[in-house]
């Protein structure tokens, strides 16, 4: 056994001691080594995360773009209200967070139906509204519960607003929430970091087209911010630019009073300027209200309106295509003089039906019009005269005139979606059908196109477009709802030049044939009654479409189910000798042109043209003789 | 009524006071604390008196022990460390559950962590238990002094409370290192501890793998397990050569760091002073360390030469463990910045260690060789 001897070990224990020292030292050193490497050589990398940590970007929206008609009345404008605002991952239980919300700020069925679409369709760490348009008895009510509700806040938020509601929703359309889509489009335009902050965007209508100029440009703002995200203080800030404001070439009156002429008829009407394509109206009944959209729509609402066989969403205007009826009459006439296969004088027989193959093609009026030239043709609406002129002219030439006013194509105006409708000809029956017995054109199918039934179908502003260009002398332009974009920094005005899509060429005199025959359906045809002691001179034309095609027999509107009616039909440009606005009018399931659709085009031209507002909606005149038919 | 007589009492009021205690040890220490009150003004101001009361407990227990002379400290050695170990076992049978880990023991009155006792009764006991040989010691006897030390280490390891157990291992392994243990052997248990090293990986648990995992690569996680890591190494980089400045640090105003008055608190302090500063604090742990080592050097026993040396590599372990998890050189585990992080229990157990220091030197060797 080894006993310890004092000295050795007291040495052997400093040599030890002395050992650890120099580890501690080591230690240390190695230490010291990494706070060189952190706060010398990687300083410049810390100090960057550092103030990355510490300053956020927050994007400020800016106001939205202001809607004016063309006199300065706004149609859409922002207004500032409190929401009160859910983040679901912050929330914990939703419902529960709901009810307790309930007993202090009143919650209706209708705002949880929202919410839950809401979340459907966003993030869980976006903030969601509940309920908007807080009072401030509410915001107060709400702040003192506040402790209660974690993950629920008060916002003050801006808020489109339509003030005339339903009115002209088909013009302005209307922003919702910005989807994966929209945001496709955002980067499409390299617009992203412009929209960081905003939460809308145009889904319909002008906000939809026009998206880009409402918006304006965000602000930001540098904040500091604490490692929970909240606010310090702002380091900086740059104020946002406000959208553009976009002045309609509407006449919110004129507008006002067309929708009104409808009643609570179904249909459409289209006012253009014909000197420069500027849409002075543009009706599709019955409208919606876009505000309903704004804070997010709710299903049952949204389905409503969806659902409705009223089809409220539809915008007629550009997405009803419809057979013209005998409004196509004058553009067929016009055809005919152009292509040389009629003289105005030029007159026929009418016994009453045309004779085709053994298939009697009938006249409305028993027995027939006796003779009848162009003039009476259009003024009377002589069916005869025109399936014989189609049988003429054949398909294809018909066609080509009708593409030529721009019937069966999208004319360009300032709103997407449009429809393109149907202008028959040979190609177009080969792309449509699959079969080739079914692709080929019969000779028979050509007569009815001649008064515009059979496969013709088109949107009301093609037949307002169409009708503008005879009123200008042939020279089409491109139909635009914009007038000019006022830029909001430099105050700026850039007009929206119209756009002459391309002059037909036609020759005065043809012209002048089917401006008097339009002139003499007004005074002595089948617009007469509706415009009797008219003080302007009015160029029209009336049309019937049928929906519901019988075979054989004669049919009765009265008897017959309202959805199954005729559609009324009217175009006109006035005045007859410097037209200043043309139009078309279409009334679903109306019956007779001159029974429903001529009495608004009435009103419309009498504002118009003498600034004479109506006492009540254009009445359906139930005895108006009808001329025209099938 | 005589104002002289009043200042005298008063002044040998004081020199019976400070007598006990150790004139650059206590100078030292007076600067650390000075410094982490500093600190603690910018990462916590709520926090200062508190502390301040925890330090004037701290103060006089270490004032109690620094007079308390090694021979009878000698004596409690082995009562107290059988006292941790009973209360240790308490704690894995009966005691709370907090964050996941048992460590806590409910006394009713109050609630104790009894593994913090056992950072000082760890090196206390092996202290005694290698003085009390009258040989050298031989192989057996560092066995025994293993087993002693691992049986509370593993208590510990398992509440789980991986810091501080690897404190207390390490207290017990000075004064094993100090009482002699060969090379040869510590090498060859460092080899069969890297040998090892895969099994035990499957013995830790899940958080404690998360751990070693974050500090190799803290960003794969920058949100959760990461955070802690990046935001104090973000906090220390940005602090560059001269700081950003006392209560200017933005991580730490902004409350980026995590812990900021406990485990992280350094992260703050060399935010806050930079560079400069962090030599300035291992200057002031050096100076502490090279203190104690030095009374070690002098002490008069075996006991007092153990103790001294284990209790002064004890404020090493904490700073250099402590400083370097929060730097992201070493795991995160549960070690605060000794004699700055706030926090009562970890400032009595130190400033008890300050206290075993002073009076192991006020016992010292009066005859230099």
């Amino acid at each position: 056994m080894e006993f310890k001897n004092p000295q050795e070990e007291l040495e052997r224990f400093r040599s030890r001691l002395a050992f650890a020292g120099g580890f501690v030292l080591f230690c240390f050193s190695l230490l010291f080594i990494r706070f060189v490497w952190l706060q010398v050589v990687q300083h410049d990398y810390y100090q960057t995360r550092a103030e990355d940590n510490r300053i956020s970007l927050v994007p400020i929206v800016p106001n939205r773009g202001l809607i004016v008609d063309r006199k300065g009345e706004v149609l859409a404008r922002n207004y500032s209200a409190y929401t009160l605002e859910i983040t679901p991952s912050r929330a914990g239980n939703l419902d529960k967070t709901i009810d307790g919300l309930a007993e202090v700020i009143e919650i209706e069925a209708k705002d949880r139906r929202r919410f839950k679409k809401l979340m459907d369709e966003s993030k869980s760490f976006e903030t969601l509204p509940i309920r908007t348009r807080l009072s401030d008895a509410e915001v107060a009510k709400f702040i003192a519960h506040r402790y209660r509700f974690p993950g629920v806040e008060i916002k003050a938020r801006l808020f489109r607003q339509y003030p005339g509601g339903a009115f002209a929703s088909h013009i302005l359309g209307y922003i919702g929430r910005i989807t994966d889509a929209d945001l496709g489009e955002i980067e499409k335009v390299e617009q992203d970091a412009n929209y960081r902050g905003t939460e809308h965007f145009g889904k319909t209508g002008l906000e939809q087209h026009y998206e880009f100029e409402l918006h304006g440009i965000s602000g930001h703002e540098q904040v500091e911010v604490d490692a929970g995200g909240r606010a310090v203080r702002t380091l900086s800030r740059s104020a946002p630019v406000a959208g553009n404001q976009l002045t309609l070439t509407v006449d919110a009156e004129l507008q006002r009073i067309a929708e009104l002429a409808f009643g609570d008829r179904k249909g459409s009407l289209v006012a253009i300027e014909p000197s420069t394509g500027g849409i002075l109206a543009m009706v599709s009944v019955p409208n919606y209200d876009p505000n309903l959209f704004v804070d997010g729509i709710d299903t049952q609402s949204w389905r409503e309106l969806n659902e409705s066989p009223q089809k409220p969403m539809v915008n007629r205007a550009l997405n009803g295509a419809y057979p013209p009826g005998s409004t196509f009459k004058p553009f067929m006439a016009l055809a005919a003089l152009e292509l040389g296969k009629r003289r105005p004088e030029q007159a026929i027989a009418d016994p009453g039906f045309f004779n085709f193959g053994g298939h009697h093609f009938r006249d409305d009026k028993k027995g027939g019009h006796g003779m009848v030239d162009m003039y009476k043709s259009i003024v009377h609406s002589c069916d005869t005269y025109y399936y014989v002129l189609a049988n003429d002219m054949g398909i294809d030439n018909i066609a080509a005139f009708m593409g030529q006013l721009g019937l069966g194509s999208r004319t360009g105006i300032d709103i997407k979606g449009e429809s393109k409708g149907v202008l028959p000809s040979q190609q177009w029956k080969k792309e449509r059908f699959k079969k080739p017995e079914q692709q080929k054109w019969y000779a028979g199918e050509t007569i009815s196109i001649g008064i515009g039934q059979g496969y013709n179908a088109y949107t009301p502003i093609q037949l307002a477009q169409a009708t503008a260009t005879i009123a200008n002398n042939g020279i089409m332009f491109r139909p635009h709802l914009v007038k000019y974009v006022t830029d909001t920094r430099s105050g700026e005005k850039r007009p929206i030049e119209p756009e002459p899509l391309r002059d037909l060429k036609l020759k005065p005199e043809n012209i002048e044939v089917i401006r008097n025959a339009m002139i003499g359906v007004n005074k002595e045809g089948t617009g007469a009654r509706a415009f009797a002691k008219a003080e302007y001179v009015a160029a029209g034309k009336t049309g019937t479409a049928q929906v519901f095609s019988y075979k054989g027999a004669e049919h009765k509107t009265e008897s017959m189910a309202a959805h199954l009616r005729d559609h009324a039909l009217y175009i006109a440009f006035a005045p007859a000798d410097k037209p200043t606005i043309a139009l078309a009018v279409l009334v679903e399931n109306g019956g007779f042109g001159a029974q429903a659709a001529a009495p608004i085009a009435r009103q419309v031209l009498d504002y118009y043209l003498l600034g004479k507002k109506p006492k009540a909606p254009a009445p359906a005149d139930e005895d108006a003789v009808e001329g025209d038919a099938q | 009524m005589n104002p002289g007589f009043g200042l005298s009492t008063l002044r040998s009021w004081w020199q019976k006071l400070v007598a006990p205690l150790d004139g650059p040890l206590m100078t030292i220490t007076a600067l650390l604390v000075l410094l982490a009150f500093g600190v603690m003004t910018s990462a916590s101001p709520e926090r200062i008196n508190p502390q301040l009361l925890n330090m004037a407990v701290a103060l006089a227990v270490m004032r109690v022990v620094a007079q308390v002379p090694p021979q009878r400290l000698m004596h409690l050695a082995v009562p107290i460390y059988l006292l941790g170990i009973l209360l240790l076992i308490a704690v894995a049978l009966f005691g709370d559950v907090s964050k996941g880990a048992r460590r806590w023991l409910n006394l009713g009155f109050m609630r104790i962590q009894p593994s913090e006792l056992m950072k000082i009764a760890m090196p206390l006991l092996l202290a005694w238990f290698f003085q009390k040989r009258e040989a050298m010691p031989r192989m057996r006897d560092y066995a025994i002094a293993a087993i002693m030390l691992l049986l509370p280490v593993g208590l510990i390891a398992r509440q789980p409370d991986l810091g501080t157990a690897i404190l207390v291992l390490a207290a017990g392994f000075y004064v094993i290192f100090f009482a002699g243990l060969s090379w040869k052997i510590m090498i060859g248990m460092a080899v069969a501890a890297i040998a090892a090293a895969p099994l035990a990986w499957n013995l830790l648990h899940d958080y404690q793998r998360h751990r070693i995992l974050t500090l190799i690569d803290p960003e794969k996680d920058p949100l959760g397990k990461g955070f802690h890591i990046i935001q104090s190494t973000i906090a220390i980089g940005s602090g560059g050569f001269f700081g950003k400045g006392w209560r200017s640090g933005t991580q730490a105003q902004l409350e980026f760091i995590p812990e900021r008055h406990t485990d992280f608190i350094f992260a703050v302090f060399s935010e806050e002073f930079g560079l400069l500063g962090n030599l300035v604090l291992l200057v002031l742990y050096a100076l502490l360390i090279g203190r104690g080592l030095m009374i070690a050097a002098n002490a008069a026993t075996l006991f007092s030469r153990l103790l001294a040396g284990a209790v002064t590599m004890i404020f090493f372990t904490y700073a250099f463990v402590n400083m370097g998890m929060v730097s992201g050189i070493l795991p995160v585990v549960g070690v605060p910045l000794p004699l700055v992080s706030y926090g009562g229990t970890a400032l009595v157990t130190l400033f008890l260690g300050i206290g075993i220091l002073m009076s192991i030197h006020g016992n010292r060797m009066l005859v230099q060789k």
